[in-house]
């Protein structure tokens, strides 16, 4: 009963709101469809990792603007892990003035709204850094400056590829053997330490690498000249805005989920594990963190999420991620709808595809119940 | 032989555990690294306090001179933009002889959610109080009655906007995550994958594609003629966003009741209503009131994302006030620290007051 009413409701509503849309747009001669994607975009993006230009469909654009988004995404990932980890391993630590000042950072942080954050950032970049003639510079190498920041990078060629795909190589091949460690650990309880190999394998593996691809020694090197910085690799101060933004004030988020995660960890673990002779280093690693692990994982999984999702408001520095865009093409284009639509479909890949790796990994920690 | 009495050594006094010198000792001094560490970060202090001393309090001009400011730029800080530009930021374009009007409304507002938050008011005439005060806030924001002369919605601004869209909007998501949340656990398939579905696409958007909907989409959705005040739009937005985080909090706290608490008031006859009114809800809500605070205060800091779409609150007004004046421009930092401080402050008394909560509720559970 309560069911056919709430279908009849839902489906009314649906009905109303698609009609009034059908309608609005007749009446004031909206097209719709996404046959506009094919056209020419006609503005230019500051700031692409694929060559782009404004006489390039709105398709490509859009594809740009989720690229970038992913880029400061995933960098953002991996710093905010680090830092936000730091600062709640911080938290214990036997030094009253680290802990004070990890409890400050994390109550200033995340007391104060992200957008607010970055709009400060980048006035910082913009107001504080010197003009790009007199950037700050590290040995000749490294520029900081209103232009952004430039470092040297690899020439592109066939033998820096010889050195990445050493590298993956020498990644795969170390976890493998940090799988076999493990598991013989498990049946012979004669633990190998396999932090120190581990690296041994992985650069054993990009020497190689380097080796086989003919030992490319040419780097692009960034060159200050009288008006702009030369050469190199680049990122633009939005970027860094919003790059160090989400990654201070995710952190500081993170940092509550690893310090949750410790504390649930009962004390009587540390103590058995203690009276069974494991060494402090050793409890941490074999008896705390695993279980704190299952406990830091979930709320870990939804920063991510978090820090991705607040990526959007880039569109107040002018980053080119994908909100912008689209919010560019929607102002030229007119089709509100089908932009939108873009945007939350963007989003919503990534957070259902994330959530779902992340059952699957929760499924795999979960302790085993009857 | 005589024996003599020869008395053992005495024994040193205990080492002192408490009071200052002990607690350097063990707190910063443990060991080396502790040590090296405090050391450092002692010599850090000592660099950067006084410099941090003289730029923000020493050297800084308090005066609204932009001429005073501009000579002391990069050494002391520009207070004076504060001083010049306060009723502007903090009021957005409200008209400035009515500006007592916000004053007192948000006031009142401020004062009701204070008094909201003290136990012994926990009565029900506090929702009429509510009422009203909202009612009188309406009234004294936009005029039109008893001789206020009318301001329209989109001249609101600064943070009596901001109290605004955070409390509306908290106070219309509670109510409706409760239902989508007992939705989603429902046994009717039909209202459960409506809920599913409703909870999952707006956790999986970010607030501004919401924002974006509801500012460029919402007057398509309306039937000719008929168009909704800006300000109704996005808080609505708002609403339907925060309310799918919230249901997820209350769904936390639903699953948490044992199901022989249900099977029991099966037995006693009671309809489903009566038993999430009675037995699961009371119970559900008082669980996960710390996380519904922590979602309150997240709520509170993304009213600031209605900058976006135009709308000045806090955010959005300090940068109308600064952006078309080239004299004040410059200072824009010490604008931003301004608005910091009061974020800080709100956001800061809502997660100390949580933590308060907290420990009343375990206070219940412990022995």
């Amino acid at each position: 009963m309560y069911q056919a009413l709430a279908i009849v409701l839902i489906g009314l509503g649906v009905w109303f709101l698609a009609h009034n849309t059908q309608e609005n747009m007749r009446i004031r001669g909206i097209q719709s469809g996404f046959d506009f994607l094919r056209a020419s975009a006609g503005f230019d993006i500051g700031e692409t990792l694929i060559s782009f230009s404004p006489s390039e469909s709105y398709g490509k654009a859009i594809w740009v603007g989720v690229l970038n988004t992913l880029r400061v995404a995933l960098i953002g990932i991996v710093l905010t892990t680090v830092l936000g980890v730091l600062l709640g391993v911080g938290r214990f630590s036997r030094n009253a003035l680290v802990r004070g000042l990890c409890y400050s950072y994390v109550e200033l942080f995340r007391n104060v709204p992200i957008l607010l954050q970055m709009l400060m950032w980048y006035l910082l970049f913009v107001e504080v850094l010197p003009a790009p003639g007199e950037a700050w510079n590290l040995a000749d190498l490294f520029y900081l400056s209103k232009d952004g920041f430039a470092f040297p990078r690899p020439l592109q060629g066939t033998g820096y590829l010889m050195v990445l795909i050493g590298l993956v190589a020498g990644v795969l091949l170390a976890w493998l053997w940090r799988r076999w460690a493990l598991g013989a650990f498990k049946k012979t309880g004669r633990l190998l330490k396999p932090g120190w190999p581990m690296l041994g394998i992985v650069l054993v593996g990009v020497v190689a690498g380097w080796l086989a691809g003919g030992m490319p020694t040419q780097w692009a090197i960034p060159e200050a000249g009288r008006f702009m910085i030369e050469g190199g690799g680049r990122v633009s101060p939005e970027f860094m805005a919003v790059l160090i933004s989400l990654t201070f004030y995710t952190a500081a988020f993170v940092a509550e989920v690893v310090r949750g995660g410790i504390q649930s960890v009962s004390l009587g673990q540390k103590e058995a594990s203690a009276a069974l002779g494991l060494a402090p280093r050793q409890t941490m690693k074999l008896v705390v963190l695993p279980q704190a692990m299952r406990v830091i994982v979930p709320p870990l999984t939804n920063q991510y999420l978090n820090l991705t999702k607040n990526s959007s408001l880039a569109v107040a520095v002018g980053y080119p991620d994908v909100v912008s865009i689209a919010n560019t093409t929607l102002n030229q284009s007119g089709r509100a709808v089908e932009c939108v639509a873009i945007i939350m479909l963007v989003y919503l890949t990534t957070s259902l595809s994330t959530s779902l790796f992340m059952n699957a990994y929760n499924k795999r920690m979960a302790i085993p119940e009857r | 032989m005589t024996q003599h009495f020869v008395p053992i050594a005495a024994r040193p006094s205990p080492v002192r555990t408490r009071g200052a010198v002990p607690w350097v000792r063990t707190h910063l001094f443990g060991d080396l690294r502790s040590s090296i560490t405090s050391v450092f970060l002692l010599g850090l202090a000592i660099y950067l306090l006084p410099r941090l001393y003289s730029w923000g309090l020493g050297n800084a001009v308090f005066s609204a001179d932009a001429q005073a400011c501009q000579n002391m730029r990069g050494v002391g800080a520009c207070w004076g933009v504060v001083t010049e530009k306060y009723r502007l930021i903090l009021l957005g374009r409200f008209p400035f002889e009515e500006h007592w009007r916000p004053v007192l409304a948000t006031s009142m507002m401020l004062a009701a959610l204070v008094v909201s938050c003290i136990r012994a008011f926990w009565k029900p005439w506090l929702a009429l109080v509510w009422m009203s005060v909202l009612a009188v806030f309406f009234v004294l924001m936009g005029g039109g009655v008893f001789g206020l002369s009318r301001v329209r919605t989109d001249l609101w601004g600064g943070l009596p906007l901001t109290v605004l869209l955070a409390t509306v909007s908290i106070f219309l998501a509670f109510p409706l995550s409760i239902a989508v949340a007992l939705g989603r656990r429902s046994h009717l398939p039909a209202i459960r994958s409506a809920c599913i579905v409703y909870i999952e696409l707006v956790r999986g958007v970010p607030l501004i594609s919401v924002l974006f909907m509801a500012s460029f989409m919402f007057p398509l959705f309306m039937p000719q003629g008929v168009s909704i005040d800006v300000l109704v739009r996005v808080v609505v937005g708002i609403t339907l966003f925060a309310a799918a985080y919230m249901a997820e909090i209350v769904r936390g706290g639903l699953q948490a009741i044992p199901r022989g608490q249900l099977e029991a008031a099966d037995t006693l006859g009671l309809s489903y209503w009566q038993t999430q009114r009675k037995i699961v809800l009371p119970q559900a809500l008082a669980m996960v009131v710390p996380s519904i605070m922590n979602n309150f205060i997240s709520i509170f800091k993304d009213t600031s994302l209605v900058t976006i779409v135009s709308m000045y609150e806090l955010t959005g007004a300090l940068s109308l006030a600064l952006n078309s004046d080239v004299n004040w421009r410059p200072f824009k930092i010490e604008a931003y620290l301004f608005i910091t401080v009061i974020y800080f402050l709100f956001c800061f008394a809502m997660s100390r007051y949580s933590l308060w909560v907290e420990k009343q509720l375990t206070a219940s559970k412990g022995r």
